[in-house]
């Protein structure tokens, strides 16, 4: 190899080392992983709609059987591989919650079943119920005094 | 079927996933800030009640992603707050979306008991 002199033949060096900026391939493979997980949350939706389920207990179903299919593909360290690959496809769904409360409980197994799995299926999970929570608790409040539900969308 | 709806599902997903892969790459924000604020975000929409017309236009497209989580926790929230007043505020959320939270412990449990640990190749 000829031994780099300027600055300019150093950029293109690099240039031509590095891949290209990965976000758009990022991106795309978030959109179709994600579409995808939402598509057949819908899918399930529809057969449950077609069984004559309402749709309130529709949507719970969906978001259960979302929820086992991710803890047991994360059990058989399946999830992750996908994860590495969707990056935010699969983090953002109703999956990416089960995943993160399963791969940090399988990984401090070690420490025992109630500090261990119980205590660290909550590290993520945790955060995420107690803001859910709590601004839901807010929200309630403010919709006493306020009434938002006729702020109307222009 | 509807299959017309399904692809809306897909495409209104798959738009709210680049938007939490555009955080990830773009900012230093850890996975899990990113699930809070989606959260957190869903439950303001669900709030204002906006976020229904994106569920009645894209239906799991809206709700499987976690900004659903957040709109069914505003959602009940509101609803348990027009039967009972501010007991329902504190009631309200939980009960609506419990058969999430439940499964996803109960299933987590099951599965992080049941399977082994990988150990890590560096």
């Amino acid at each position: 190899m000829k031994p780099i002199q300027s600055k300019e033949e150093y950029q293109t060096y690099v240039d031509q080392k590095t891949p290209n900026s990965p976000i758009i391939k990022n991106c795309f493979n978030a959109f179709w992983v994600g579409g995808l997980i939402c598509a057949i949350g819908q899918i399930i939706f529809e057969i449950c709609k077609m069984r004559g389920i309402d749709e309130t207990n529709s949507y719970t179903i969906v978001s259960m059987i979302l929820v086992f299919c991710s803890a047991f593909l994360t059990g058989l360290n399946i999830f992750n591989k996908i994860g590495k690959f969707a990056g935010a496809g699969s983090l953002i769904p109703i999956t990416g919650f089960a995943n993160s409360i399963v791969s940090p409980a399988m990984e401090y197994k070690s420490e025992g079943y109630v500090m261990g799995v119980g205590a660290k299926m909550f590290t993520v999970a945790g955060p995420v119920l107690v803001y859910g929570i709590s601004s839901s608790i807010i929200i309630g409040i403010i919709y006493i005094i306020f009434n938002t539900q006729n702020l109307i969308l222009v | 079927m509807d299959w017309y709806m399904v692809l809306k599902a897909f495409v209104t997903g798959g738009i709210i996933c680049i938007i939490g892969q555009i955080l990830i790459d773009k900012t230093k924000l850890t996975p899990a800030r990113i699930l809070v604020a989606y959260v957190t975000l869903g439950v303001i929409l669900g709030g204002l009640g906006w976020y229904k017309y994106l569920i009645d236009f894209a239906g799991c497209g809206a709700t499987v992603p976690l900004t659903g989580f957040g709109s069914l926790l505003a959602k009940g929230t509101i609803s348990e707050v027009e039967k009972t007043g501010l007991i329902g505020a504190f009631t309200g959320g939980i009960k609506a979306a419990a058969g999430g939270i439940a499964a996803a412990i109960f299933f987590g449990y099951i599965a992080s008991i049941v399977s082994k640990p990988k150990i890590k190749k560096q």
